[in-house]
């Protein structure tokens, strides 16, 4: 499984952080502006809160958590992409900014080189190299295998041991400053 | 091409006419097990003729459809019923049997080829061959012919239009070849005018329901609407929320329309979902007859209510578990004949099913008048098993100890039967209908019977549900978990720290009194935010806990099983019908939320799972103990539970001795502050209410040191001993419970009666009598004198 290819080549492309990345279009139900969230306790910081989009509820990825890059800089408003998958269920995941439909046409997709760590590894199937810039195509599926679910798991909460809840060192971001930062950010409202 | 879409539509054809076949004949099947057990004890002619009507539809259909397997099974079910209708053959146990094991057969057949599209690879020759042995094993008995009357003759039998004579020998004529009809037979006798027979068909045909009046509807498309009136409600609390006084007399008129209207529609919605609950009682008298016949004991099922209407979805969740208390009623409950002579019972055993409504839930009971639960036995039982330690099994009381009937891996069936006594089924009887917001209780009475009781909501997809704040998120909590609301104070001392002065730390466990009990308390905002209450947190401040600026916070005392908490949340908003939406796949495993809604404002809110943070603050965990707030009002329907020899008692704390009292002797609890107490002579007493009650201060009397903190108010058990009143004054009042007294010896100190063990505490009973009389003689007199007086 190095490589692999879609059907009709078409990828929605977006940007988080310095990263271009992709799904297939036929994965892709909508894309929508940044909807008021409510935050779900007791579950990983990767899962952002549900949305309500037209009566359906959605579970909400944050995908820079999920890869495990840093969280954005305020002045960028996160957009929706709502996956639909094969069974009917829908989840979104918030970027960075919305780019172009690519159509890569019926070209070999690049295996992930072997130096490449991080989250990222796991979560992207190919690599699409473009004059320029490489798009990589993420796993819609893999994406869904969030690590830690903090749940009834008593030492994932105890933010002291300041376990690291990612895989890698530099993209990683332990437990701890997350307690901090959503703590933070509740006193302030 | 063209060629090509024709055969496609063909099959698509032949789909449907399969796919309605089996509906049908599904529905028709259920029907027939009921009236084939029907048919063994009442010998109906109609009866016959249905269920000869149903295996000949499904013949002649399964011979359009070319289904060869089952069009064998059915005719040979086919010629057997043939000769029970014109009553050439008596309806036996072994002709019963044989068909009911047809009616499984067409089943299996109808579910293979359901799922797989074919009739599956059984050929059932056992059967058929049975089914032909008994059907030319005969012996025409003359008699019985009239029983076998079709639908015709039965009418005029019904209408006195004939007599069975006539009947029997018209159909006589029948069996001897005559090929002509009943009706023209019996005209030919002279029996009946032409006139007559018509009359009779037309009646029988109209009191067939009229076909045009109902129609199928698949069950997806019904959710389909139902979500649609869900989304609906939530557009409808949207608007509201617009409607401020002020606002345009047309739109708020307008509104009130769509309020009303949608009110409507969602009730009008919900009902075409609901089912009769005897769609799945249907099944009990197979069942029940299965089941006696294997194991030889007697059983007459009674069934009340069935009318008693459910959505089709909680009906199908409760299929299983009501099945398998059925099931238990009989193989449990009901002893052997011969044990229920001995007992003084009819041989015949009774299982009786009740269902109604009772406060917006429905009510399903599954009594049997069988042995009762030994609750000794059962205590025995949970030590061997290692369910239960022998302390805990031993502070357990009986109603408690019946409880363990629901923990995983017990059963106390002395042997193992291939029905139950596995150990498998209770605990899942609980979870599944706890699974659909349900609960299931039971009563039982030694050597009377054992009565379930399974409470179910009406429906799964609109709930009342209470809306509360915590932080900055609102969750709803459904209204069926709720018992009361508290005002929890929030202060401030002197030195500007925050405390909440009703609440009292027991190593960082937060609990409140109420009503001289101990709730425990769950800070929602520590479970959210992942703060243990396991005592590792030494916090007992209230920094984490209480919103900034707030002055009172809340205490939603809610029930998960036996347990009730109190979860302390920032503030209450309001109550509202909320539509429970699935947490997507990603969320499914949190067991705090059950789900998620829409709020009127368009945003998400998390519903709370009472059961679920029970369990993850660990409240709920293994055996429940033995706390209970109130004494539960016992069911006399079925079991005359009034009638054990249980007695009230109210049980008191002074110091650390436990004491109780009955409930009888007390007339009522007061507290009195301690500035309210005057002397008169050498005793003290205070006015309430225009009278005056003599205080006994029991610590004093009984000798018992006690623990009473200056300027705490007095808790004063006002007891009447004929006509003699006065307070008892004790430390704590607790609660009541019913419980048999054995007093384990006769005391010789003063005041006590003796010493029983209840909740697992040594506990003294107070001889009211004695205190009130031999301690002060005087006070009698005083007493009367008061009587006098007034």
């Amino acid at each position: 499984m190095s490589a692999v290819r879609t059907r009709d080549g078409r990828y929605c492309t977006f940007m988080l952080a310095d990263l271009h990345l992709g799904v297939p279009v036929s994965a892709v139900q909508e894309v929508i502006r940044a909807q008021v969230r409510t935050q779900v306790p007791l579950v990983s910081p990767v899962i952002d809160g549900l949305i309500n989009l037209r009566g359906v509820i959605v579970t909400t990825i944050d995908l820079r958590r999920r890869v495990g890059l840093p969280p954005a800089p305020s002045e960028i408003e996160p957009m929706n992409v709502v996956i639909r998958y094969e069974d009917d269920s829908v989840v979104s995941i918030l970027v960075d900014e919305i780019r172009d439909v690519i159509d890569i046409g019926d070209v070999e997709l690049e295996a992930v080189p072997a130096t490449v760590h991080g989250a990222c590894r796991d979560l992207v199937t190919g690599i699409h190299k473009r004059d320029g810039s490489l798009l990589l195509i993420l796993d819609t599926i893999k994406l869904l295998d969030i690590p830690t679910a903090v749940g009834r798991d008593r030492t994932a909460a105890d933010s002291d041991s300041g376990e690291q809840r990612q895989l890698e060192p530099g993209l990683s971001i332990s437990t701890n400053q997350f307690e901090l930062r959503h703590q933070a950010s509740r006193r302030d409202q | 091409m063209a060629n090509r879409e024709m055969n496609v539509m063909d099959d698509d054809e032949l789909d449907e006419v399969m796919n309605e076949f089996i509906i049908e004949s599904r529905d028709n099947l259920d029907q027939l097990d009921q009236a084939l057990v029907d048919l063994e004890t009442n010998h109906d002619a109609e009866v016959v003729a249905r269920i000869f009507r149903t295996i000949h539809t499904i013949k002649g259909t399964s011979g359009f459809l070319g289904l060869g397997t089952l069009e064998s099974l059915t005719h040979v079910g086919e010629t057997l019923l043939a000769k029970v209708r014109d009553g050439s053959l008596p309806v036996t146990t072994a002709i019963t049997t044989a068909l009911l094991s047809l009616v499984d057969a067409v089943r299996e057949i109808l579910q293979s080829i359901g799922m797989n599209g074919g009739e599956g690879d059984l050929a059932y020759p056992d059967l058929i061959a049975e089914l032909t042995q008994l059907s030319t094993a005969a012996a025409p008995a003359p008699d019985t012919a009239v029983h076998g009357a079709g639908m015709l003759g039965g009418q005029l039998l019904r209408e006195g239009k004939i007599t069975e004579a006539q009947l029997a020998a018209a159909l006589r004529r029948q069996d001897q070849g005559d090929q002509r009809r009943l009706g023209e037979i019996l005209v030919e006798q002279g029996a009946i005018t032409p006139a007559e027979v018509r009359d009779a068909l037309k009646t029988h045909f109209e009191d067939q329901p009229n076909a045009n009046e109902t129609i199928r509807v698949d069950v997806g498309l019904l959710d389909d609407l139902m979500n649609l009136v869900g989304e609906l409600v939530l557009a409808r609390n949207q608007i509201l929320e617009f409607v401020q006084p002020g606002a345009a007399l047309a739109f708020t008129a307008t509104s009130q329309r769509l309020n009303l209207i949608t009110t409507e529609l969602q009730a009008g919605v919900m009902k075409t979902r609901m089912q009769p609950i005897e769609n799945i009682w249907n099944r009990f008298p197979r069942v029940i007859r299965d089941l006696t016949m294997s194991c030889g004991k007697k059983a007459r099922l009674e069934m009340e209510g069935k009318h008693t209407e459910l959505d089709k979805t909680l009906l199908e969740a409760i299929k299983d578990p009501l099945t398998h208390l059925v099931r238990n009623a009989v193989d449990h409950g009901l002893e052997s004949p011969a044990g229920r002579l001995a007992n003084g019972k009819p041989a015949e055993g009774l299982v009786r099913l009740r269902a109604f409504h009772e406060g917006g839930h429905v009510i399903v009971e599954i009594s049997d008048d069988g042995a009762g639960i030994n609750v000794d036995k059962l205590r025995n039982k949970a030590v061997e098993k290692g369910v239960l330690g022998a302390d805990e099994a031993a502070a357990l009381s009986d109603r408690d100890m019946i409880d363990v009937i629901f923990q995983p891996g017990f059963s106390t069936a002395e042997t193992v039967s291939n029905i139950s006594g596995r150990g498998v089924g209770m605990d899942v009887v609980r979870s599944n209908i706890e699974g659909i917001g349900g609960s299931v209780e039971v009563h039982t009475v030694l050597g009377v019977g054992t009565t379930f009781r399974v409470k179910i909501p009406l429906t799964l997809a609109i709930i009342p549900a209470l809306v509360v704040a915590v932080g900055e998120g609102r969750y709803a909590i459904p209204q069926i978990s709720l018992l009361e609301l508290l005002r929890l104070d929030v202060s401030q001392t002197d030195d500007g720290r925050t405390v909440l002065p009703n609440v009292e730390w027991i190593q960082g466990a937060p609990v409140h009194r109420l009503r001289g009990r101990l709730l425990p308390l769950v800070f929602l905002r520590d479970v959210f935010e992942g703060r243990v209450l396991d005592g590792s947190v030494a916090d007992e401040g209230v920094t984490n806990r209480v919103p900034s600026g707030g002055e009172s916070m809340y205490i939603v005392v809610v029930q998960a099983d036996d347990h009730q908490f109190g979860l302390v949340v920032d503030g209450i908003s309001d109550t509202s019908e909320i539509v429970v939406k699935p947490l997507g796949r990603l969320l499914s495993h949190v067991e705090a939320f059950a789900g998620a809604t829409i709020m009127g404002d368009g945003r998400v809110a998390l519903i709370l799972d009472v059961m679920g943070i029970a369990k993850h603050v660990g409240i709920t965990s293994g055996v429940r103990q033995a706390s209970r707030l109130t004494v539960e009002a016992t069911d006399p329907t079925f079991l005359d539970i009034a009638s054990s020899r249980c007695e009230p008692l109210l049980l008191c704390n002074i110091g650390t001795r436990r004491f109780c009292l009955p409930l009888e002797a007390v007339a009522r609890l007061e507290e009195f502050e301690a500035d309210a107490i005057e002397l008169t002579g050498r005793r003290r007493a205070v006015q309430y209410k225009g009278e005056i009650i003599h205080l006994i201060d029991l610590a004093e009397m009984l000798s018992v040191p006690a623990e009473r903190a200056d300027g705490r108010p007095l808790r004063v058990i006002v007891c009447t001993d004929d006509g003699v009143s006065a307070g008892l004054v004790v430390d704590e009042i607790f609660d009541i419970v019913e419980e048999e007294v054995v007093a384990s010896e006769h005391s010789s100190d003063f005041g006590i009666i003796g010493t029983a063990v209840i909740h697992g505490l040594i506990t003294d009973v107070i001889d009211v009598h004695q205190i009130l009389r031999g301690a002060t003689p005087a006070l009698s007199a005083v007493a009367s004198v008061e009587e006098f007086a007034a």
